[in-house]
């Protein structure tokens, strides 16, 4: 022992002498190339001579989340349902098999693994969680197997590499939404923004409507800030008041949204409040009341678009499943379209035909906007904004980025 | 009486220890097996993610069973230190990303530093333990269990709310630099450890708390200490559990580290019988494989469309209910007390008398 703890130090010192910056910033890249070779030549392998595409979805079917993930799933189902009776992809049927993570990342990232290393699918569709979505994007990037994530917002997901997508819009996009929608339609000039500083979500959103909204002309009369599971609100909205704005953005979740608009009601603010998707929740009119009433907030989709594809999206949605589609059900169909359309238009399956056809999807009439993806292979589409009216969301407008 | 049972079972206990396993002859002898090992899996990712989620779970329930099984005391926190040696194992890891050692070549110097940050996930996670332990386990009963649900609670809550640590969105981009090797040369380790300690007389202490802690008082066992140090071990190996798990697992968030996951463990440990390290490391195999077995499963029976999509959901009620017919069939577990070698003969024997 005695002679022990010398030699330890001595080595200890000695690998600490020889640390250094690596050569390489990507040791991963390096020592994954092999194994996203051998992904490829399986994913192209597999589908040769049976008759139909298998497609991997790993949704959260049981757990804190499962109503996103039987959403989108339904959603993805009917998709290639559609798909299927009208033809197919060049003669052979599409088929999607489904995995459940339990709305955990480790479920998330052993599912797709299998999905691509046992079932060889040559495409993945999922999750809707962000957290699922970067676990499965990194094992995907990495055995180079396309994936599109209907609905996971934050910008990180498909930043993991050139294998990765979205059909729905970044976080930020909506901040800019609103600041066109607040500045364009609601002409307002002066708006003071309230956000959480608790939620990168809050702020990311926050940011970009300062900036947008400033750019247009506008004025940001003030910026206030509060933590989630607040419950007095009260010192910022008279803050706010005395900055006599036009509109609040309070870019939040419905549970502190609805108290907000209570309190700052009760202070005489009568301006209307603006949020994002955060505000998507049936919670949200039971906790405002009348207080929302006349505040605006931007979504992904709302089921009173009266636009003709949407209207028969629901009736078949409602034929199939009952109840009318939410969000999540209709990114998961447009996404499951998106990668039929890919299909249709790759010369083969192989997984960098796939990509380089997803990569070229512009203008897709989906039912949750119009998606062209850009060259950072995020959608550049649309979103709707919504009028809270008679407790509850009505379709007002749609915003193009 | 219990005492006069564990009388009977303890020298046993000691008696089986293989002489194969004292002196420095199995690290040697474990360490080429390792490599083979991951030689051979290279080429299959499922099979090295699966694997290493076993091994993971493998370590978790024998570290478990420490406390448990062998010194009786129920903890229900597990997770939590799980999450600790995750989180900074993670954080280690992700400082020192950038950096290698110059004379070595890159992959093996990434391993030193996958070896540093495991060490002090776990170190960390045995202080927790120390922390933890020190004023509960003073007590008697159902106290440790009530305060190391607390702790994991609070571990999960203080991560959520943490920037450095992802909050929410959970701690991504480690390098990825696990494999099946590091991971079971954890769960030799771990095996060890706990064969050597049921073995010792530090050991045959542990099993008088179990039994009788008045007793084994009486008889002039520390009683706090023995706890506390066997609690310490276990912590040490559930953050070396954590810290494996950071480095194949491509995000860490704080939903994996949640009383659910604790529940899972104890499970593991209950299933295979409290006290028994093989048992423990076949409930973890089975546990671990029975979800994705259950998939195999009804994978094959569906064809594609919408019933195999259907199944999928199922899947987990079906593995609750599996759970409870094996604990009415076999409410002490798989092997109680005993470890494998002492029931298989056993069982052998009687078949053999029974068909002859």
């Amino acid at each position: 022992m005695r002679r022990l703890v010398p030699m330890l130090l001595a080595a200890l010192a000695a690998l600490a002498a020889g640390c250094e910056k690596k050569t390489q910033p990507a040791p991963s890249g390096e020592s994954g190339a092999p194994t996203a070779t051998a992904g490829q030549s399986a994913g192209s392998a597999a589908p040769e001579g049976s008759d139909t595409i298998l497609l991997g979805e790993v949704g959260a079917l049981t757990g804190g989340q499962a109503t996103f993930g039987i959403s989108t799933r339904n959603g993805v189902e009917l998709a290639l349902k559609e798909a299927n009776a009208a033809g197919g992809v060049k003669g052979k049927k599409v088929a999607v098999r489904v995995y459940d993570d339990q709305s955990k990342p480790e479920e998330a990232a052993l599912a797709v693994t299998r999905l691509i290393t046992q079932d060889k699918v040559v495409l993945i569709l999922g999750e809707v969680a962000s957290s699922s979505s970067l676990a499965m994007a990194e094992k995907a990037q990495a055995a180079n197997v396309p994936m599109i994530t209907p609905s996971s917002t934050n910008p990180a997901v498909t930043e993991k590499g050139e294998n990765i997508f979205r059909v729905c819009f970044i976080d930020p996009f909506q901040g800019f939404v609103m600041a066109k929608f607040a500045h364009d339609n609601l002409k307002m000039n002066k708006v003071a923004v309230l956000q959480d500083n608790k939620s990168a979500y809050s702020i990311g959103l926050a940011d970009v409507f300062t900036r947008k909204f400033t750019e247009m002309g506008g004025k940001i009369t003030g910026t206030e800030s509060y933590s989630q599971g607040d419950t007095d609100y009260r010192a910022q909205l008279t803050a706010i008041k005395k900055t006599q704005p036009d509109g609040i953005y309070v870019p939040g979740y419905y549970s502190e949204v609805g108290v907000i608009a209570r309190q700052a009601r009760e202070l005489g603010l009568k301006v209307p409040l603006m949020g994002g998707d955060g505000w998507d929740s049936e919670k949200l009119y039971e906790l405002g009341s009348s207080a929302i009433e006349g505040s605006y907030f931007s979504n992904h989709y709302s089921p009173d678009n009266p636009d003709p594809r949407v209207q028969k999206f629901i009736a078949d949605y409602k034929a199939a499943y009952g109840g009318v589609p939410d969000a999540l059900a209709a990114l998961g169909y447009d996404a499951a379209r998106v990668a039929v359309e890919a299909l249709k238009r790759a010369p083969d399956t192989s997984s960098a035909s796939l990509r380089e056809a997803i990569a070229q999807t512009k203008d897709f009439p989906g039912v949750a906007g119009t998606v062209s993806l850009d060259e950072k292979r995020n959608a550049v589409k649309s979103a709707v904004v919504l009028k809270v009216a008679d407790g509850k969301a009505t379709y007002v407008t749609t915003i193009s980025p | 009486m219990t005492t006069a049972r564990s009388a009977t079972t303890v020298p046993e206990a000691g008696a089986v220890v293989p002489a194969g396993l004292k002196g420095l002859l199995p690290v040697l002898l474990a360490l080429p097996v390792l490599g083979l090992l991951e030689w051979l899996l290279r080429a299959s990712p499922f099979a090295t993610y699966l694997l290493s989620v076993m091994g993971v779970n493998i370590i978790l329930a024998v570290s478990l069973n420490i406390v448990n099984g062998m010194t009786g005391q129920f903890s229900i926190g597990h997770a939590g230190f799980m999450a600790v040696g995750a989180y900074l194992a993670g954080f280690v890891s992700l400082m020192l990303k950038g950096v290698a050692i110059s004379f070595l070549p890159e992959a093996l110097s990434d391993q030193v530093f996958f070896l540093l940050a495991l060490l002090v996930g776990g170190l960390s996670a045995a202080l927790c333990g120390f922390l933890v332990g020190l004023p509960s386990l003073r007590l008697r009963g159902d106290y440790l269990a009530i305060v190391t649900l607390g702790f994991g609670e609070i571990i999960r809550v203080v991560v959520q709310n943490t920037d450095a640590f992802g909050r929410a969105l959970g701690l991504s981009g480690i390098p990825q630099t696990s494999g099946v090797g590091m991971v079971y040369f954890g769960v030799f380790l771990v095996v060890l450890v706990a064969r050597r300690i049921a073995g010792s007389s530090h050991g045959r202490s542990l099993w008088a708390i179990r039994e009788d802690e008045v007793a084994a008082e009486a008889m002039g066992v520390d009683t706090t200490g023995y706890k506390v140090r066997s609690f310490v071990i276990s912590s040490f190996f559930a953050g070396i559990a954590g810290g494996l798990f950071a480095h194949f697992v491509p995000i860490i968030n704080p939903g994996s580290f949640t009383f659910v996951k604790s529940m899972e463990i104890v499970v593991m440990v209950v299933l295979g019988g409290l006290g028994s390290t093989t048992g423990a490391i076949l409930a973890a195999i089975f546990l671990t494989l029975l979800p994705e077995g259950l998939r195999s499963l009804f994978t094959s029976l569906g064809a594609e469309g919408s019933l195999a999509q259907k199944v999928d959901q199922i899947r987990m009620p079906v593995y609750g209910l599996l759970l409870v017919a094996l604990m009415l069939s076999r409410p002490q577990g798989l092997f109680g007390t005993k470890e494998i070698w002492d029931v298989l003969p056993k069982w052998w024997a009687r078949r053999k008398k029974g068909t002859s």
